[in-house]
């Protein structure tokens, strides 16, 4: 699964983007969420208030139940700013 | 007939404006916007961050919406993103129609739209340090007219 971090999430985990293989367990974005954060405080600091972080799915918005293939395209930010 | 580009670049508003009646003879208007980056507070810079493919698709979402709403003969919107600092453009939008009408009320509909909902985030410079920028209620409120 390829996983991508944009503004501050990106800050606090310290990195853009990554590619991971996700245990079976994990099938939906709020479970992937959890996952990642027990990766370390990095992660931990990014995801401590899910709430505040929104989420696409293959480059589409995606709720946290939204479920997730092992190919898909993950991104997390924060709520969008505008330009 | 529309064309969107995210770029690090500065752009030349002359040549967007010339590219959109490149369709002459119906164009009857065109009206254009370009956004400067204010020097609001003492910010000394900004950087825009996007999400590549994602961005572009959610701005192409509402130029079709334009689309639909007014009868429009050529859209641009260039968005720049990286470290830009107060007096720099940052986006320009561009819309022709036959009437002026159209092409007032679609650029402010598309600007109101990039300044609230397109997908970039803001880190804001100050001596005092860098702190990203957080939604705001109000622009909201320029959004929600038009709906």
């Amino acid at each position: 699964m390829k996983l991508l971090y944009f503004a501050w999430v990106r800050q606090r985990i310290g990195r853009s983007e990554e590619e991971i293989a996700v245990p079976a367990a994990v099938t939906t974005v709020g479970g992937l969420i959890e996952h990642l954060r027990g990766r370390g405080p990095g992660y931990e600091a990014a995801f401590r208030d899910p709430a505040l972080v929104r989420c696409a799915v293959n480059q589409e918005h995606a709720r946290f139940d939204a479920t997730l293939g092992p190919n898909d395209e993950v991104a997390f930010f924060p709520p969008v700013t505008g330009g | 007939m529309s064309e969107i580009r995210i770029q690090r670049e500065d752009f030349d508003p002359g040549a967007e404006i010339a590219a959109l009646n490149a369709a002459a003879g119906q164009i009857g208007a065109i009206a254009s916007f370009i956004g400067l980056v204010r020097a609001d507070d003492a910010m000394e810079a900004m950087t825009l961050d996007h999400y590549p493919g994602f961005a572009e698709r959610e701005i192409a979402a509402h130029v079709g919406e334009a689309k639909r709403r007014w009868p429009l003969l050529g859209v641009r919107v260039v968005h720049r993103v990286g470290r830009l600092t107060p007096g720099e453009r940052i986006v320009f939008v561009g819309v022709a129609s036959s009437h002026r009408q159209a092409a007032f009320a679609a650029a402010e509909f598309l600007m109101d739209y990039l300044k609230t909902r397109a997908p970039f985030w803001k880190l804001e410079e100050r001596k005092s340090g860098a702190v990203w920028v957080e939604a705001r209620e109000s622009d909201d409120e320029s959004v929600r007219r038009w709906r």
